[in-house]
């Protein structure tokens, strides 16, 4: 289990310490699938696909864009990452595992009484967790309270929010992308986690919420399509976001829903379902 | 006379020393800072005052991430707004997390008079008590106002502070002591208590004079802090005078008389009665005369002193 990868404490260079090649990070993303997997099976609860769809944008930011420390969570300097869909914690959580916030073993107590892994995540309890969050649509609001002080503070950090793309559906959003550009929060760059699915079925059956890029562009933001799986597109996306001046950027990052297990993928029963152990061991079989 | 002043303008004020003396105190406002009179801060300190515009939810989730980054936050709507609008936002961003941010809402209560059922906040004390973490407090005058702020600003963690929209009377000096959780006995007295909040203070005053001359000898607390409550005051109130009236302008749930009579229930039984707009909403109409329609008055809590001491 102890692969980890060894970190040294954050000196003042603006690097990220893990600085993974595109290869390296396909490899990482397999591992945190497999821990995503065994992580719910061993719960006996969580959400599998929208933890697949998203972790590949979260381990792209702290394997490689993000400047932070794990063994100094709250460094002042830290680019700040808002995981505002709480339900794909699992894949935060196994991504803070593997940075070293806290031990891997302690992933499979996701869930269980007393663990600091809660089934959404509790900001005061999880090393690395910035956001309290669960009740879907607030994850914007507190990133631009995060990026505003940055301002103040005259700091360089940069603040990222990861939405789900059901989120898009809640009216705070939307007061939020209003309130971003206004305050021209250029330090600022959301990830939609766009896997098209939610809850109960397709979004667009659900509560349609296209033309997504078009909409955050008459909100003021610039944007970004991507396919959120590709490592290159992803690393590139962070990148531009980086030199927009002026206004926020938002990354619509096209994702399948349970994406690296055949049976997950595009399978909305998995949004909230906790694979069986049979399924968990074909399901970790795949992701070998 | 009555000397008046208005909370609103005591917590402008107070946030311009603040602001003077750290540069952290940061301020928030959902379009009503000419009302709530954080404008004031907005003029000295424009750099630190971010005016949300009509998004109150959007607004609490700010004041949350400003202050999970060092920030003491302060953030004003009316106190109907500041409530309801946004109570999921309140706790899951400030409550569960226990963020330093500091909710102090104008216009509370029927007070706000005119603009009606829609503007009139009284289920605002019984949400705020719900959340936990949330220190809630309810300043009688201008005075304890500014204590209040200062004391918010303070102390760690989240409050609720709600004003009014009138000017009220002031019954505090300027060397007025104020410690959050620990009421203030304005009056001794052996025959029953009377414990209020806000507005309803210096009715509760007025009341206890009126009845000293019917022979009804009425202690005076000013509850000023609903949570944490002070319990010691509660159970020496019910052990020393036998029975007790709870005064508030809030509905009948969840406000300072439920909350007072979970302590006198548990600790020391005693006859109450209660002052408070029952189960009902108020109307258009001016302030007083809601007040009066309400029987949020002196005659009202003379009323229902009287009905209290004879169950003793």
């Amino acid at each position: 289990m102890s692969n980890r990868i060894k970190v040294a404490s954050q000196d003042s260079t603006h690097s990220n310490l893990f600085d993974l090649s595109i290869p390296e990070l396909e490899e990482m993303s397999r591992k945190l699938r497999r821990h995503i997997i065994t992580m719910i099976a061993t719960a006996g609860s969580g959400h599998p696909g929208g933890s697949l769809s998203a972790v590949d944008i979260i381990a792209a930011l702290y394997f490689k864009i993000m400047h932070h420390d794990p063994h100094n969570p709250g460094w002042e300097e830290r680019d700040r990452f808002i995981l505002s869909k709480g339900h794909g914690t699992p894949a935060l959580y196994a991504v803070l595992a593997e940075s070293d916030y806290f031990p891997v073993e302690e992933l499979t107590t996701l869930r269980k009484l007393d663990s600091r892994l809660q089934g959404h995540t509790d900001r005061n309890l999880t090393p690395g967790v910035e956001m309290s969050a669960g009740s879907l649509g607030q994850g914007l609001s507190f990133g631009i309270g995060i990026a505003l002080a940055a301002k103040l503070d005259d700091r360089d950090y940069q603040t990222y929010i990861l939405l789900g793309d059901g989120e898009c559906e809640e009216g705070q959003t939307w007061e939020a992308a209003l309130s971003a550009a206004h305050f021209k929060l250029d330090n600022l760059t959301v990830a939609i986690d766009r896997n098209r699915q939610q809850l109960s079925g397709w979004t667009r059956n659900i509560m349609d919420i296209e033309p997504l890029n078009e909409k955050w562009q008459a909100f003021g933001w610039h944007t970004i399509e991507i396919d959120g799986h590709r490592f290159n597109q992803v690393l590139a996306a962070f990148e531009e976001a980086k030199t927009i001046k002026g206004k926020p950027t938002v990354i619509i990052a096209q994702t399948i829903k349970g994406k690296g297990v055949s049976f997950m993928e595009n399978n909305v029963e998995f949004h909230g379902k906790a694979p069986t152990l049979e399924e968990a061991k074909r399901a970790l079989k795949e992701l070998e | 006379m009555t000397v008046e002043a208005s909370t609103r303008e005591a917590y402008g004020r107070t946030l311009i020393e603040l602001g003077r003396q750290n540069k952290d105190i940061v301020v928030l406002d959902a379009d009503l800072s000419l009302s709530t009179m954080t404008h004031l801060f907005a003029q000295e300190f424009p750099e630190r005052f971010f005016d949300c515009g009509l998004e109150e939810q959007n607004m609490i989730g700010i004041a949350a991430g400003l202050a999970a980054s060092g920030k003491i936050v302060f953030a004003s709507s009316f106190a109907v707004f500041a409530s309801c609008r946004c109570f999921d936002q309140l706790r899951l961003c400030v409550s569960q997390p226990k963020l330093n941010v500091k909710i102090v809402a104008t216009h509370g209560g029927i007070t706000v008079g005119e603009d009606g059922t829609s503007h009139h906040a009284i289920e605002d004390l019984s949400l705020y008590c719900s959340l936990p973490s949330f220190t809630v407090i309810v300043p009688a005058d201008a005075v304890e106002t500014t204590k209040a702020v200062k004391a918010a600003a303070a102390t760690y963690g989240p409050f609720y502070i709600r004003l009014s929209r009138p000017r009220t009377p002031l019954i505090y000096h300027e060397d007025h002591h104020f410690i959050v959780g620990k009421s203030i006995t304005l009056r001794r007295g052996k025959d029953v208590t009377i414990i209020a909040l806000g507005i309803m203070v210096a009715k509760a005053l007025q009341a206890a004079q009126k009845l000293a001359t019917q022979g009804i000898d009425s202690r005076v607390i000013d509850m000023h802090t609903l949570n944490p409550l002070d319990e010691e005051a509660i159970i020496k109130a019910a052990s020393q005078t036998g029975a007790i009236v709870v005064a508030e302008e809030h509905l009948a749930h969840g406000g300072l008389g439920s909350r007072v009579a979970q302590i006198v229930a548990k600790e020391k039984p005693v006859p109450m009665a209660f002052v408070n707009l029952k189960d009902q909403y108020a109307l258009s109409g001016k302030p007083e005369e809601l007040l009066r329609r309400s029987g949020l008055t002196t005659e009202g809590i003379e009323g229902a002193v009287k009905q209290v001491v004879q169950k003793k």
